[in-house]
């Protein structure tokens, strides 16, 4: 039982991963531009005239925000667009007929959407040390929070996409809900700069705690605990997992 | 044991549409069984029941023995499926979507890409393993659906309209792979509009109509029902319409002729007495598919059983 689990979680991991390479105009060069036109235009143009910000320069400060910005989008697209297209072109149904047990369904789906996050966070670090000297802090923060919010937010697409009914309904969220939360989380600016009671309602946005917590792994400083944004990530985590599981276990939007 | 065992199925759409009206069927072990019905008659729905694609309202469903209730890996490892559209993911390479169906099964990669190998040369498919699967024809995605239905190597392969929209050469070589992997042990149940596919292939049969099976016998033993049968008649072209003593017939046009012949008397008579009009038959054929006939009294009988309990 436990090999066949394995097995079939390691093929929908692969399948996945390979859904993404063979499409990698699509997903993986986009965010390379994106991020190489942020550090430039923000960075190297408008950063200098910024100058410092939390105690190092403004294209030091961002670049953690601007890797964790990617990781989020990418994560929750992946998920979101792969397990609707399943839905769409109804070969979900492969894994329907199988004995593939619900759990195992979400974490494949999930584990590529992570291992898209991860590929881009590498990318764009890359990306990124032609503009800056990157510094570490703490590698194993950052490694937990990439990894914690990738699931997190492959997660949260999974959900999307099982409610999804048209391709519309995939691209709802990330446009009115995720990319406004991300520019309000603490990206380019710290929480420091606001007034108090805009300090008070940004520490409502969970982004806010995900970026902090990746820039405290590169630059040990943060606007939040970052014992906090770890505790937040794994909670969230756990409720999202929860969520996904008991949706496809009960086949909402995959069975009749 | 039974291939297939259900009973008292019933399924309720959300909407309040009531697909199957309390579903009794057995298939045994090693059986070539057909299930036919009208469109909208609860065979896919049954087969969606069966396979875990509709979730069931009451009844139960054994699949060699494992309740899919509470042994549904079992049951799910037992099947085979190919479903009537298609499925599998435009994009992918033949060779990846069947090696990856394996392994949602559980089968190791190295010994999935060995059935790959077999099945798709078995399936003659071989040759395009490695382009993707939007680039085949209709008959070769067809085929493809039945190599990935075998990948896991299934006990009962279900088959939902396999041949439609293929050509008349695809269908028989179809109809020989499939009678082949039969005779090896491999239960089939298969949903056709091709009443002679059902003909020619199983041994069994069930008509399913408005969610009940109105009939549930072996194909032999329905087509003993069949009495009357058809047949037309090319003739020359007569300048006086030939008739007939004791047959019921019409005269379609000035060379054809149709005539109703019970198959306990036989022909024999006809052609006599032809014979003495001096009418020269040119050819004679089956005017309609004998089981498609017994197919529409059968699903008139049921409805009107229907009907009259109502």
């Amino acid at each position: 039982m436990a090999n066949r689990n394995f097995t079939a979680l390691r093929t929908i991991w692969i399948k996945e991963c390979t859904r993404f390479l063979r499409i990698w105009i699509q997903t993986l060069v986009p965010p390379a531009i994106t991020m190489s036109l942020y550090f430039v235009i923000f960075g190297s143009l408008i950063g200098s005239r910024i100058g410092e910000m939390g105690g190092f320069s403004y294209m030091e400060f961002i670049v953690p925000g601007l890797i964790m910005m990617s990781v989020i989008t990418n994560s929750y697209a992946n998920v979101s667009s792969s397990f609707f297209s399943a839905k769409f072109q109804r070969n979900i149904e492969e894994l329907l007929v199988a004995p593939v047990p619900s759990w195992i369904i979400v974490l494949g789906f999930v584990g590529g959407g992570v291992a898209r996050a991860i590929l881009i966070g590498v990318i764009v670090t890359t990306v990124s040390m032609f503009f800056v000297d990157i510094q570490i802090h703490n590698l194993a923060i950052i490694i937990i929070t990439l990894i914690l919010t990738s699931s997190l937010f492959a997660t949260a697409g999974l959900i999307n996409a099982v409610y999804a009914k048209t391709f519309d309904d995939i691209s709802m969220v990330p446009t009115f809900v995720l990319t406004p939360l991300t520019y309000l989380g603490g990206v380019f600016y710290s929480l420091t700069l606001l007034p108090e009671f805009w300090q008070w309602v940004s520490k409502a946005n969970p982004i806010v705690y995900m970026v902090n917590g990746f820039r405290y792994g590169f630059l040990g400083v943060s606007d939040v605990d970052y014992v906090l944004s770890l505790g937040l990530l794994v909670g969230f985590n756990l409720l999202l997992f929860t969520i996904a599981y008991r949706l496809i276990n009960r086949g909402v939007g995959i069975r009749s | 044991m039974k291939a297939l065992d259900i009973s008292g199925l019933t399924k309720t759409y959300k909407g309040g549409t009531q697909a199957l009206k309390g579903i009794n069927l057995q298939v045994s072990e090693g059986d070539f069984f057909a299930l036919l019905g009208p469109n909208g008659a609860g065979k896919s729905t049954t087969i969606g029941v069966i396979s875990s694609l509709v979730n069931k309202s009451t009844g139960s469903v054994k699949v060699f023995g494992h309740s899919v209730d509470t042994e549904l890996v079992e049951a799910k490892s037992c099947i085979g499926l190919v479903p009537q559209e298609f499925n599998f993911n435009q994009f992918e390479t033949l060779n990846q979507i069947v090696v990856n169906q394996a392994g949602y099964y559980g089968v190791p990669r190295d010994i999935a890409k060995k059935r790959a190998e077999k099945y798709l040369k078995q399936l003659d498919l071989w040759e395009k393993r490695n382009e993707p699967a939007r680039e085949l024809s209709g008959g070769m995605k067809r085929r493809l659906m039945i190599a990935r239905a075998l990948m896991h190597e299934p006990k009962m392969l279900i088959l939902d309209e396999p041949t439609a929209g293929v050509d008349i050469e695809i269908r028989r070589s179809m109809w020989t792979f499939l009678k082949e992997i039969n005779e090896q042990g491999i239960t089939i149940i298969l949903t056709t509009h091709y009443l002679e596919e059902a003909e020619m292939l199983c041994r069994n049969i069930a008509i399913i109509d408005k969610g009940i099976i109105v009939e549930n016998t072996s194909m032999k033993a329905l087509l003993s029902k069949l009495s009357m049968e058809t047949f037309v008649l090319d003739l020359p072209v007569q300048s006086t319409p030939p008739s007939l003593q004791g047959f019921a017939f019409r005269n379609i046009d000035d060379h054809t002729l149709e005539v109703d012949a019970d198959k306990d008397v036989g022909l024999n008579d006809v052609f006599r007495q032809l014979t003495d009009q001096g009418v020269t038959v040119l050819s004679m054929r089956n005017k309609a598919n004998r089981l498609e006939e017994l197919f529409v009294r059968m699903v008139e009988k049921g409805r009107k059983e229907q009907a009259g309990a109502a």
